[in-house]
């Protein structure tokens, strides 16, 4: 689906996840980390991405292939290097107001993936094994 | 989000937060109610997050701005009743051992005198 760049459009992404997710059973915390995982980088498309221009879109694929969830967002903006982003655990990173969404993606998801999109824009992959995954390792760990 | 505002013992600013601290639905509106509160000269803030169903790292990134503003100024920020969920949040990025965290408003208002 294409989405404008409107925070507003976050939620609706939320619901129709949930909906996806209605027939796996999975835990209400994975749930409800999943869910924050994806409005963090529905949030980063529309105010980093398309730098809240309404006029740009976000491109978001949602997909459960057995226990894998797959979610795929594209924007139109100028694209970023995730390498150059800044680690919000640094002591000198600690107070800043901003920064630390893509670190909760990388928390809450199993994998997530960057890459500039061929028609422009920046791609983010995120991928969650709703069998267990990251829980399951550190659970047994 | 809904805020409200009311006076504790000693002058502490109590802030009930209700709903969602997320990108452009609360996070602007938390700022712009601590900011207030700190011009009126009320430095010594108590956040109930109680009733906040959910935050994201806009949200945290407020609540951090607004530790900042209040601690420059000579004051503090404090937090009650954190849900679970917000906790966990707090805590991956560190930023729980930042923030003065309570169980009990009134052992929390009395936090401020000491």
């Amino acid at each position: 689906m294409s989405l404008s760049s409107r925070f507003e459009n976050i939620e609706m992404a939320q619901h129709l996840c949930g909906k996806l997710l209605d027939g796996h059973e999975i835990s209400d915390e994975t749930r409800h980390w999943i869910l924050m995982a994806l409005r963090e980088v529905l949030a980063n498309a529309i105010k980093h991405g398309n730098a809240g221009d309404r006029a740009k879109r976000v491109h978001l694929e949602m997909d459960v292939q057995g226990e894998i969830l797959r979610i795929r967002v594209r924007d139109e903006g100028a694209g970023f290097d995730p390498d150059k982003v800044d680690d919000p655990l640094a002591p000198e990173n600690r107070f800043k107001t901003s920064g630390r969404g893509i670190f909760y993606m990388k928390t809450f998801m199993d994998e997530v993936r960057f890459q500039k999109a061929e028609g422009g824009g920046m791609e983010i992959f995120l991928t969650k094994n709703l069998a267990g995954g990251k829980e399951k390792e550190e659970k047994g760990s | 989000m809904k805020t409200s505002v009311r006076e504790g013992q000693g002058g502490v600013q109590v802030l009930d937060l209700k709903g969602k601290i997320t990108i452009g639905a609360g996070d602007v509106q938390l700022r712009e109610t601590i900011n207030k509160l700190v011009e009126e000269g009320k430095k010594n803030i108590l956040i109930n997050m109680q009733d906040v169903t959910t935050i994201d790292s806009s949200g945290i990134g407020e609540l951090v701005g607004c530790y900042t503003s209040v601690t420059n100024k000579g004051g503090k920020l404090k937090l009650l009743h954190l849900p679970p969920k917000i906790n966990d949040v707090l805590t991956v990025t560190q930023l729980i051992t930042v923030f003065d965290v309570y169980e009990s408003e009134q052992e929390a208002v009395a936090s401020f005198a000491s």
